[in-house]
């Protein structure tokens, strides 16, 4: 009995470092990405549609570290997206547009929303969790349509991208591009080692056997807290960079859809690896982006009229696609691509 | 004689008007390992449930090391050294066995704070949990995933989670229940081992375990205790007999 559990553990770590192959490709495709943009003729469009690729990464990401590693399923981590935004316009309409006061802002309200509703929604577990997350998100998103002073329903348009030390570099593009690169890899690197550190691993613990942890002397709470908290800083960060590019705020960066969406990223890249989030993010907003346009180039033996109903309607593929890869790849993109080796 | 390390005094449970723990009172002295049996349905699981601070008890008092421990959280009182395992096994399954039981060192060494650093990797939480294991002789299997590992091994390895956590005393909710005659061998082995250090309170249904084992034994029937006394004693005792032991082969 020994020896085959040896043979079965042997494989593990040399698994482990085969899949590190994946986050390195895909910070070095981000890395490659403006290169090529500036041969592709529509660089403008390439950078920002990558731009909000890493931005939803960073959304996408922070969701996994409570989702992926705690089991906690908030339904409403769009709130913490509209927050970012929100704090980088309010501030932007009062004078105050350099990042150095923007960002500790809205990391700052984060964290505070996230500790308020965390400490009140980590008191009940599964559907109550998903739902209690879910009202705290509403209510956030209606106080945004109601704060007629910076837009209401409208949202509000920013007059300009935020300053950087009181000079405009975040104007260029290509800048701006490297900038949110840089979050993306900080937050990953930032998260890759919560995930591994004694943190991590009682988080990680919790969502095996809660009462285990109990019983070894654990107060699981304070460590869902805690990693709500963080997870909700991360995607603070993501709302300010999205506030950015878009150079918008709207109610609209905090619907419940949004937040769905931002589970949907989580599940479809492979729940807890953290850079299955950010796969699962660009999946999503790539297949978003070019499906209508896939769907016309693939319906080529139908007639005119059907290919356009199609390329119009291309959600009623967009959703039935989504709910199929979740039926039938288990494990989302990551699973997809550890699986060849595994056999 | 001296102070027990822990007391129930007047203990009670009930669900609406069934009565799961009626009055209570048990002392478990320093050192000794101490067997609660009863049929099934007694209520032994419930006792330890409320013992551990899983359960509330509805009244009574639990005194731990001289301390009302009564209205403690279940990681409160593991903070003050009781320790338990449970009759259902309850391990993490995707962690491995050394793992399992370095978070036990974990939860008495330090801060879980902290956000930088590979904890798998930390050697002051590796090798006290490789002893602990070893204790219970899962050494050669501390790097197999919990879940793989078969029943008997995951009885130990909840014993050996218990010990990381440098109990005073440890609460054991059958430990030998579902394993095979090899098996419970050396978790009785262990257990020998052990009450020479430790104090032990024991639920278990293997009555040659418990009357090899035991420095006393506490006879629960329908939520009542209704014999404290030596091994060679409750053998002998008529109301346990009638009551318990006459329902299953005697030893």
């Amino acid at each position: 009995m020994t020896q085959i559990a040896e043979t079965q553990s042997a494989p593990t770590p040399s698994l482990s470092t085969r899949l590190e192959i994946i986050p390195v490709v895909l910070f070095a495709a981000f890395a490659a990405a403006p290169l090529l943009a500036s041969f592709s003729g529509a660089e403008g469009y390439v950078l920002s549609l990558l731009t909000r690729v890493m931005i939803f990464g960073i959304a996408a990401m922070a969701l996994d570290l409570i989702l992926g590693y705690g089991a906690l399923v908030s339904f409403g981590h769009a709130a913490f997206l509209g927050l970012g935004g929100y704090a980088v316009g309010i501030l932007a309409s009062h004078g105050f547009e350099d990042v150095l006061i923007q960002v500790p802002v809205a990391l700052l309200a984060s964290a505070a929303f996230a500790f308020v509703t965390g400490a009140i929604s980590l008191r009940t577990k599964g559907v109550y969790f998903i739902m209690i997350t879910l009202a705290f998100g509403q209510m956030l998103y209606f106080l945004a349509t109601s704060l007629a002073a910076y837009g209401g329903d409208d949202g509000m348009t920013l007059a300009s991208r935020s300053l950087v030390a009181g000079s405009d570099l975040l104007e260029n593009d290509f800048i701006f591009y490297w900038g949110c690169l840089l979050c993306l890899f900080g937050t990953y690197a930032l998260s890759r080692s919560i995930v591994a550190s004694r943190f991590g691993r009682v988080l990680r613990g919790t969502r095996e056997n809660a009462v285990r942890m109990e019983a070894i002397g654990f107060r699981p709470f304070r460590f869902q807290l805690a990693a709500y908290v963080i997870s909700g800083m991360m995607a603070g960060l993501a709302g300010c960079l999205l506030a950015n590019q878009a150079e918008f705020v709207s109610p609209a960066f905090m619907t419940w859809q949004r937040s769905g969406e931002l589970i949907f990223m989580v599940v479809l890249g492979g729940l807890g690896s953290l850079h299955g989030a950010i796969i699962g993010a660009a999946a999503f907003l790539l297949l978003e982006e070019f499906l209508p346009e896939i769907l016309h180039a693939v319906s080529f033996f139908l007639s005119e009229e059907t290919r356009a109903h199609l390329a119009e309607n291309w959600k009623m593929v967009f959703g039935p696609l989504l709910i199929l890869i979740v039926l039938f790849v288990r494990g989302g993109i990551m699973g997809l691509l550890r699986r060849p080796h595994h056999d | 004689m001296t102070e027990p390390l822990l007391e129930l005094r007047n203990l009670r449970k009930n669900y609406g008007a069934l009565v799961v723990t009626d009055d209570v009172s048990l002392s478990v002295q320093q050192g000794e390992l101490h067997a609660i049996i009863g049929p099934n349905g007694a209520g032994k699981t419930t006792l330890i449930h409320q013992i551990s601070g899983m359960l509330p008890s509805n009244s009574g008092q639990i005194l731990f090391a001289g301390e009302d421990v009564t209205y403690l959280s279940m990681p409160q009182r593991v903070d003050r050294g009781l320790a338990r395992s449970f009759q259902i096994t309850s391990i993490l399954p995707g962690f491995s066995a050394l793992e399992n039981v370095a978070l036990a060192v974990q939860a008495r060494s330090g801060s879980s704070f902290q956000l930088f650093g590979n904890a798998s990797q930390e050697k002051d939480l590796n090798a006290p949990a490789m002893e602990c294991l070893g204790e219970v002789g899962l050494g050669a299997r501390a790097h197999v995933p919990a879940g793989l590992l078969s029943h008997g091994e995951k009885r130990q390895l909840e014993l050996a989670i218990g010990l990381a956590t440098a109990p005073k005393l440890l609460l054991l909710d059958e430990p030998l229940a579902g394993t095979g005659h090899d098996e419970s061998q050396r978790v009785v082995e262990t257990l020998r081992r052990l009450k020479n250090r430790l104090t032990i309170v024991l639920i278990e249904h293997d009555m040659e375990a418990v009357f090899s084992l035991a420095d006393c034994v506490s006879v629960l029937v329908y939520g009542r205790v209704i014999a404290t006394d030596t091994p060679e004693r409750i053998r002998a005792n008529p109301d346990v007999r009638a009551a318990y032991l006459g329902e299953e082969e005697m030893v």
